[in-house]
């Protein structure tokens, strides 16, 4: 496409299996006193809190 | 729904119900942002004037065809049916006050510098231990399960927290569960011997330090009035390179006397932290360093001044990681999670020194949200159903909100500070929290351009 590009696709997570509980309590992991959720992700992907790799390192 | 914003001249847009994110150009922009509400003629009719009848009608079929692949102005109904939404169930985490007391007088601190507007009290081991053994009680089939040492400081009590510790351990065994320990700390009484145990036993990490030393300095005094800027950073410093950098958050505040905190995140950042968090302070109006409406145009201009230079030092190898400025755009969380947000009062709780239960760390001392005991075991389940009700679906301002699936209708605690009432959110941390997002949405876009 000449005037859109889709940087991420549908991330939603909505499937069956969905809704297991095992993640971080989001306001657990650094800021106490806001309730974002949007740099949390699933446990079954394996990680806690979001945090792309590290460049330059 | 679909949300587009212009952040530092990159155009973007995100589909609320399918989580996808498109960057545009400046006529993409425009088109997308009039689709909802007019029709496709009146949008060529509309940028006529601007732009080719033909470039319109190019991006016009582009949009048609994202909306045909369901990334653009997608609904999805099933979404949001309160079914989805969280139950009273299991509880799975833990805010364990071992300590209401502190070595430091925090002038902003919530929790009345670290009493919790009562006595100043160190949790006996028996009562910690009735607390984790409750959390396994109460946590059904759930593995993993979360304790927060926190305080005051949690280091005045720091026998108690390493026995806590070891009988964690102990349950794990016994009833296969996995505790995740982490500690929330002012640094100030840290050593080498303590450094080396967080490492050994917490997996995460909270270090206060509000970034330059006569911001520090002039809300973090200790108890004889002094600074404590010197000995906290050079200890979080320390924590930092011991952890490799990774499993802890330096975590400062900002108040009305720092309206300029970017400053604040850089100044740790330059410390060399790489996890870095920086929080609006939450007071009541009449508190001489509260955020108030009149000072939010400055916080918003703050993130963009942080977004510019975020992305700049990340590019050039200064790489640091700003809590709210991350987001998973790949997976995030269950659309379960999405709605639930924190579980407050639900599957998380907060544990006083005297075993009495709140809702979560914020609630502790407000009159009426008791909600049981770890000593008699305990929990008032009408109170639990009253906070699982409250989720974004039973919060009528949230409806027509792009950010509604990624702060998850904002936080218990304020609204009832705020509005008194646990579906009203507090409408100042709505406006940080969506420019935050759309800067943590931005970052990607621009180190995906490279």
């Amino acid at each position: 496409m000449k005037h859109i590009k889709t940087i991420a696709n549908s991330c939603i997570n909505k499937g069956a299996g969905t809704g297991c509980g095992e993640c971080q309590a989001s306001c657990q992991s650094a800021c106490k006193t806001s309730c974002t959720v949007a740099n949390q992700s699933c446990q079954n992907k394996g990680e806690k809190v979001y945090n792309p790799a590290r460049k330059n390192a | 729904m679909v949300h587009t914003f212009c952040q530092d001249g990159r155009y973007l847009a995100l589909d609320v119900d399918s989580g996808a994110v498109h960057m545009l150009d400046e006529l993409g922009y425009e088109v997308v942002s009039r689709w909802e509400k007019s029709s496709k003629e009146e949008i060529v009719e509309a940028l006529a004037g601007r732009f080719a009848r033909a470039e319109i009608e190019e991006v016009a079929g582009e949009v048609e065809e994202l909306i045909r692949n369901g990334t653009l102005f997608s609904h999805d109904e099933s979404l949001y049916t309160p079914q989805t939404a969280l139950k009273p169930g299991v509880i799975k985490a833990m805010c364990l006050h071992v300590a209401h007391d502190c070595n430091l007088r925090c002038k902003y601190c919530f929790a009345s510098t670290g009493s919790f507007h009562g006595q100043r009290l160190l949790m006996p081991l028996e009562v910690g231990k009735k607390a984790l053994d409750l959390l396994v009680a109460r946590s059904g089939g759930r593995k993993f399960l979360e304790v927060d040492f926190f305080g005051g400081d949690p280091m005045l009590n720091f026998k108690v927290v390493k026995e806590l510790v070891a009988y964690g351990r102990e349950l794990e065994k016994k009833y296969d569960k996995k505790f995740r320990f982490t500690i929330t700390t002012n640094a100030y009484a840290l050593d080498e011997e303590t450094i080396e145990y967080f490492n050994r036993e917490m997996s995460n990490v909270v270090l206060s330090v509000d970034g330059r030393k006569e911001v520090h300095d002039a809300m973090r005094p200790t108890v004889k009035g002094t600074g404590s800027w010197d000995r906290a950073m050079k200890n979080a410093q320390k924590v930092a390179q011991a952890r490799n950098q990774q499993n802890y958050y330096v975590r400062g505040t900002f108040t009305r006397d720092n309206l300029d905190f970017s400053n604040d995140v850089l100044a740790l950042a330059d410390a060399g932290f790489e996890q870095v968090s920086v929080e609006p302070v939450v007071l009541s109006p009449d508190s001489p360093y509260a955020l108030l409406e009149e000072h939010l145009p400055g916080i918003l201009e703050q993130y963009d001044i942080l977004y510019k230079e975020y992305v700049k030092r990340r590019a050039d190898g200064r790489w640091f990681s700003f809590f709210h400025f991350c987001v998973d755009l790949q997976g995030g969380p269950c659309i379960k999670k999405r709605l639930s947000g924190c579980g407050a009062g639900v599957e998380y709780i907060a544990v006083t020194p005297d075993g009495e239960i709140f809702p979560c760390h914020q609630f502790v001392g407000r009159p009426g949200y008791c909600m049981g005991s770890v000593i008699t075991g305990e929990i008032d389940e009408s109170i639990r159903e009253k906070f699982a009700a409250a989720h974004v679906l039973n919060k009528e301002k949230c409806a027509s909100c792009w950010a509604r699936l990624y702060c998850t209708g904002g936080c218990a605690a304020n609204a009832q500070a705020f509005h008194d009432d646990l579906t009203k959110p507090y409408e100042m941390e709505c406006e940080m929290e969506k420019k935050r997002l759309e800067c943590a949405i931005a970052v990607q876009a621009a180190e995906l351009e490279g």
